[in-house]
């Protein structure tokens, strides 16, 4: 989220898109009712399915899966054409006015560069001209045929009403109405905020559905304002603190990145990290990026980690290409893969093509689990009958399960979709023979070091040379976790324009990142974590609740990354002067000498407006991008592919090419492209999702969960029920091209048969909570039905498309 | 009175009458006692979570047997919101109310157990043997197949054919240890839920 | 705010008169349940399981969200759905309802009960009930307006929604309440609460439901949980909330006219139902009760 669950209170428009906040995220809706209560505010709500934020709703739409970019680009190419944009901020807080390469195109669907073979682009021509200054050229006046906001408006000028109605089924009307609404928020005076969750993001195109929901954000000026932003309603209480500390095959903590194979000097590997500005007076934070390595690099190596040996730069494995979940079950299918070790995840029934995963996971040697409840996925090889019918006998993988304590049975700190950084208390020990996830990873560690010391073998300096001064080796605590993350002064630090002022004692705590140094005089294990433990304390153990504006902050509770900051970007929310847009909504203003306010400033505390700092400052440029350049892989403006398992055979948005039917740049395996449904086998869409009674598959482990909803069921629109003569209640089989599932029928009128490039669509809805283990009634695996391709940046499973086929069981 | 429904005949029965027909004619007994229920959470104590649910985080309150006695084993018999909290405001969804539930599920795992190549059953092992036993595996794998160099002399120090999943719902703190730990052997398949 | 024996003004099957001398002076409780706010998450259902340890069985789906498929002595309340179409907007709307006790002010179950103590009123408005005192004849449920009461399979006794007596009685909300995500359900004094209803109600207007009202049933002396209904017009809309809910005219029938002719004669009755009960034990009224109920009937003047 950019904002945070309290700020949606702000809001006069909510829109509700690819996500389902009153049923994923209950309470955090509450600030949703509460603007609709208080604030007088509207709600939208998109979606497949009248579900149960739709319930609510002031308005609902149907749209058709996997065709969101059409939707959003139809309400940009209807802002820009009717100009209800916010002028100031776009012109001032955007790329609008820069200008584009020539060599850039966007022709029958494809940008300039592609590769078929490679199914890749060189993206060299994605990019801006740069001046001899070294900066963008721009053209204030966006007269310019090549300035992004002319390019922009080019693109989706194919993106009319009708063409919305055509490919996505929405009726006109509501198109009409929603679009309206969401316009009115153009001006300065009123925010709209967007929640949104896998339903953008489980496609192959997931990522740039998102954009699309930004680039509308930025041209109403609600991206950095209380009530407005993105907001990714995320899903596990700890996914976000997950990926800020890296646990992904390509990431280190603090979205610093792993080296490429080809990056084999570290000053190369740096420089490209450490970007300059783009344009005159430009933050470019990651320019800092050298300080936060070396600070990560001396927290795992320790004294190991030396300039002369470029501070274990290759003690860090190197990529030859991205190491995922759906690359991983690839080369496990292949064979290539021996181990596999799950820690609290139960992938056959969260990761997509159950039946690949049965193949893959019979092929590993050894799979280890550790969690603290029975999963599905340890006991893949156990035959269940029609629910998992494998063969048990020929499955050779020993599997090991581990009992590890839950959330009440520990200390420790969890980050939420607001980025807070809570800590939370033991509430008892665990059960039986249960240890924490800290002791087996510390014992396990300490007995494969113990095995190296003992027998030798391949290089294993990395393992050695790991920094663990933690006072029983054999059980850090969560304490001195946490103060490893946040970070500390290893020496003495002297302020650099005064070298008789101490800053920080040597074994200190520091601050805040901005402490963080490249010397190897500061260690910290996750610089956007930097302070949350500072020389005062665990500041995440915060519980000062106080409101002083009213606008919803707390800036006393608990610790939010980056340094306390509730809203990002809010520079944003004042005009290039400094005065908040909206004085009823303020969170930070310059008064002068400083900027302050209701939040802390995102942005250079004593920077004067009038030396033109954008507000993103981040980026290079210093302002929000609607040209990515080369930050994504299918092309610098969102464009419509349709999902892999499509009912359509053309893309309308660029009819007559087979190549751009799907996303081009997707990443393909041999084996899920002949698993492809097509809709003369498979005539029916269906889309999985999560209820509010379960949380993906533990609740079915707990009775009270298991009793408000049972057993698995499908839902099923009344006119397609009324085609096949399936009755409510009974049950019924779904097959796609990877599997089936069968389950009972819930016949709804509250999905409606779509009319969609002329002919009807039924939608099918398949909730996934259910499983072989657990209190509430046995069912399939929902991801029976998935398929294994994923979006082209992320590599998020597709498994919000999928074609089927309903019939009685 | 012949447009009464069923459950209004039921009303006049003499069966229905039985108690205060008895008491009218003087049967009673004395005015049966009749309280509240107890509150059951008066000496309890109460300690601040955090729901392990979704990215709401919502604060919750445990409420367990005892009252930090040394002698006294806390068992959480009662879990709800707390109202200090500014998100939830002692609110909790379904899935937060029911989480006493999860903590007693009767599929908790609570001993090490062990599955045999080509067995039909888990069996139970210490966990020293456990951990052990995995540790040697790990090592043999990684110095089965761990790459140093690639053909072409690039140093990659990267070991691929072990890999692991890390838990969206587990601490900070086990994140990072688990990210040091693993980065150290040179895993490079490693994930999250942050997709699913 | 205690509740004790010495609270309650009402006591089933009780002729001596309860203490009556202590009030509520800051006034009744109620529980407003807004339908509008509600996302029919269950969280209530699953809070007030919890809290009052009870565990309902694990069932099926029967082709609707409402789960487990009704009231049940371990589930004392339910949301429970209704798909409709509006003609007038031409727009689906899934209303969802928070089905449970209505804690009349003029409780039917009550009336009807011939077990001394086993249903009781408190001077908040609490109607409560108790199982020790409780022979599980059912005609709670017969003297209900809303169907709430049912009976249990394990002890043959009547459960339903206490509004948390043990927690109001400590001055906490009801455990539905404090859980409730979005606000749809709140507590307070019955005045605060048709005051907060009375702002949701103009909230609702302004936004086209300009039928929405306050649900408080005058046929039962008013209800101390009470509802906001966008179609307050047409409560039958939310699963068969009745109109115009009355106490059966057969409870009337009863305690009115047939007491003081009939007292005798019933009491013979009485004499014959409770050998009956001596005999078989606390049971559902079975078809030869219903059968031998309307000879009664028909005998009655």
């Amino acid at each position: 989220m950019t904002n945070h669950w309290v700020d949606i209170k702000n809001a006069d428009l909510v829109l509700i898109m690819g996500g389902n906040a009153a049923e994923a995220h209950p309470c955090g809706f509450k600030w949703v009712t509460e603007a609709k209560a208080h604030n007088k505010a509207k709600l939208i709500v998109v979606d497949p399915r009248f579900n149960r934020s739709a319930a609510v709703a002031d308005i609902y739409a149907p749209i058709r899966v996997g065709t969101d970019i059409v939707f959003l680009g139809g309400l940009i190419n209807d802002l820009l054409t009717s100009d209800r944009i916010q002028h100031e901020y776009v012109l001032n807080y955007t790329d609008m006015s820069f200008i584009v390469k020539d060599e850039f195109e966007f022709k029958d669907g494809l940008y300039s560069g592609y590769n078929k073979d490679t199914r890749k682009y060189d993206k060299s021509s994605w990019d801006y001209v740069l001046g001899d200054d070294g900066f963008v050229k721009t053209d204030p006046t966006l007269k310019h045929p090549r300035c992004v906001y002319n390019l922009l408006k080019e693109h989706y000028a194919r993106y009319t009403i009708d063409m919305v109605e055509r490919v996505c089924g929405t009726p006109k009307d509501k198109i009409r109405l929603i679009w309206d609404m969401i316009a009115s928020t153009a001006t300065k005076d009123r925010a709209m905020t967007i929640l949104y969750a896998l339903g953008w993001t489980q496609h192959s195109i997931g990522s740039q559905n998102v954009r699309s929901g930004a680039m509308v954000q930025l041209l109403l000026g609600n991206i950095g304002i209380a009530g407005g932003g993105m907001n990714a309603l995320r899903g596990h209480s700890n996914i976000q603190g997950l990926t800020d500390i890296g646990l992904m095959s390509n990431l280190l903590p603090g979205y610093l990145t792993l080296p490429n194979e080809a990056e084999q000097d570290y000053q190369a590997y740096l420089g490209t990290r450490t970007q300059k500005p783009l344009r005159p007076n430009q933050m470019s934070y990651w320019q800092n990026y050298p300080k936060f390595h070396v600070s990560l690099m001396k927290s795992w190596w320790g004294d190991a980690a030396k300039a002369e040996n470029n501070w274990c730069f290759d003690y860090l494995p190197k990529l030859d290409k991205p190491y995922d979940m759906l690359q991983a079950y690839e080369l496990m299918h292949q064979g290539k893969m021996n181990g596999y070790l799950c820690q609290g995840f139960n992938p056959l029934a969260s990761a997509p093509n159950k039946g690949k995963l049965i193949d893959a996971f019979s092929k590993l040697k050894f799979m280890v689990h550790m969690d603290p409840l029975s999963t599905e996925t340890m006991e893949f090889w156990k035959n269940y009958g029609a629910l998992n019918d494998v063969d048990t006998a020929n499955i050779k993988t020993e599997v090991f399960r581990l009992p590890v304590t839950c959330f009440a049975e520990e200390n420790g700190a969890v980050v939420n979709s607001a980025r807070w950084l809570q800590w939370h208390w033991k509430g008892a020990n665990g059960p039986g023979e249960t240890r924490s996830d800290i002791e087996i990873m510390a014992e396990l560690f300490h007995r494969i070091k113990a095995l190296y010391e003992k027998e030798g073998g391949t290089w294993w300096d990395p393992v050695r040379d790991l920094a663990w001064k933690y006072s029983n080796p054999k059980l850090p605590t969560a304490e001195e976790l946490a103060m490893e993350y946040s970070g500390k002064a290893l020496t003495e630090l002297r302020d650099p324009k005064d070298a008789t002022k101490v800053l920080r004692k040597a074994g200190e705590q520091v601050a805040g990142f901005a402490e963080l140094r490249d010397d190897g005089s500061t260690a910290c294990g996750c610089w956007i974590f930097s302070g949350a433990w500072g020389p005062t304390g665990n500041l995440m153990a915060r519980r000062d609740n106080s409101d002083p504006t009213g606008i919803g902050n707390t800036i006393g509770w608990a610790w939010a990354w980056p340094a306390n900051r509730r809203v990002l970007y809010n520079r944003a929310s004042c005009d290039p002067s400094g005065k908040p847009f909206d004085p009823t909504r303020k969170l930070i203003a310059w008064n002068g000498a400083a900027w302050g306010g209701a939040d802390i400033p995102d942005f250079k505390a004593d920077e004067n407006p009038a030396g033109g700092m954008g507000p993103f400052i981040m980026n290079p440029e210093g302002v929000a991008r609607f040209f990515a350049r080369g930050n994504m892989a299918e092309g610098p403006f969102p464009e419509h592919y349709e999902p892999f398992d499509t009912p359509l055979s053309d893309n309308p948005l660029s009819p007559g090419q087979p190549l751009t039917l799907n996303n081009p740049a997707a990443r393909v395996f041999k084996d899920d492209l002949a698993q492809i449904g097509k809709p003369d086998e498979f005539p029916h869409v269906a889309t999985t999702y999560r209820l509010t009674e379960h949380f993906h598959f533990w609740t079915k482990h707990g009775e009270l969960n298991a009793i408000t909803q049972p057993e698995q069921f499908v839902e099923i629109g009344a006119a397609l029920a009324d085609e096949l003569g399936i009755a409510n209640g009974s049950r019924v089989k779904v097959t796609s091209k990877r599997g089936h599932i069968e389950a009972v029928a819930m016949v709804t009128k509250r999905i409606k048969a779509l009319k969609v490039d002329g002919k009807t669509v039924h939608q099918v809805g398949i909730p996934i909570h259910w499983g072989f283990v657990g209190a509430a009634k046995p069912g399939y695996l929902a991801n029976t039905l998935t398929n294994a391709i994923g979006d082209g940046n992320s590599q998020t499973p597709e498994s919000k498309c999928i074609l089927v086929k309903v019939e009685k069981a | 009175m012949t447009d009464l429904s069923r459950r209004d005949f039921l009303k006049v029965t003499g069966v229905t009458l039985v108690g205060s027909s008895l008491a009218a004619l003087g049967f009673s007994p004395t005015p049966a006692l009749a309280e509240v229920r107890q509150f059951k959470l008066a000496r309890a104590t109460e300690t601040r979570n955090t729901c392990t649910y979704c990215s709401v985080a919502c604060g919750i309150l445990l409420y367990s047997l005892g009252d930090g006695a040394k002698n006294a084993q806390p068992n959480i018999f009662h879990i709800e919101g707390d109202p200090d909290h500014p998100v939830n405001r002692g609110t909790l969804c379904p899935k937060g109310a029911g989480l006493l539930d999860i903590v007693h599920s009767k599929t908790r795992l609570l001993h090490p157990e062990y599955r045999a190549p080509g067995s039909d059953q888990w069996q139970r092992l210490s966990w020293d043997d456990a951990l052990d036993r995995i540790a040697k595996l790990m090592k043999a794998d990684r110095d089965a197949n761990f790459v140093q160099k690639t053909a072409d002399g690039k140093t990659v120090n990267r070991w691929l054919t072990t890999g692991m999943l890390a838990a969206s719902a587990s601490s900070n703190e086990t994140a990072v240890l688990t990210q040091k730990v693993v980065r150290s052997l040179g895993m490079l398949a490693f994930d999250n839920q942050a997709r699913v | 705010m205690s509740l004790q024996s010495l609270d309650i003004i009402r006591r089933s099957a009780t002729t001596t008169p309860s203490p009556q001398a202590r009030g509520a002076h800051a006034g009744e409780v109620a529980k407003l349940i807004d339908v509008s706010k509600c996302i029919g998450c269950k969280a209530c259902q699953v809070a007030c399981m919890e809290w009052n340890d009870l565990r309902d069985e694990v069932g099926s789906c029967t082709g609707s969200y409402t789960n487990p498929p009704d009231l049940s002595s371990e589930s004392w309340t339910l949301m429970r759905f209704a798909e409709y179409e509006n003609p007038d907007s031409g727009n689906l709307e899934w209303l969802i309802r928070k089905d449970g006790c209505m804690h009349c002010a003029d409780p039917g179950c009550l009336k009807a009960c011939p077990s001394p103590g086993a249903i009781v009123q408190y001077a908040n408005g609490i109607v409560d009930f108790h199982e020790e005192n409780c022979i599980g004849c059912g005609y709670c449920i017969t003297g209900c307006p809303f169907n709430v009461p049912r009976i249990s399979k394990k002890d043959s006794k009547a459960y339903k929604c206490t509004l948390c007596s043990d927690r109001v009685a400590v001055g906490l909300e009801p455990a539905c309440v404090k859980t409730c995500p979005t606000g749809a359900i709140v507590f307070g004094s019955k005045d605060d609460m048709k005051q907060h209803a009375a702002e949701r109600i103009e909230d609702l207007k302004s936004r086209g439901f300009e039928h929405a009202g306050l649900y408080d049933p005058a046929g039962v002396g008013g209800t101390h949980v009470m509802y906001v209904l966008h179609h307050a017009d047409k409560p039958e809309l939310y699963s068969d909330l009745p109109a115009n809910p009355t106490i059966s005219a057969a409870v009337g029938v009863w305690k009115g006219i047939a007491k003081p002719l009939g007292l005798l004669a019933m009491a013979a009755t009485a004499a014959f139902g409770f050998l009956h009960y001596l005999r078989r034990g606390p049971s559902e009224v079975d078809k030869a009760d219903e059968e031998a109920a309307r000879r009664e009937l028909e005998n009655t003047p």
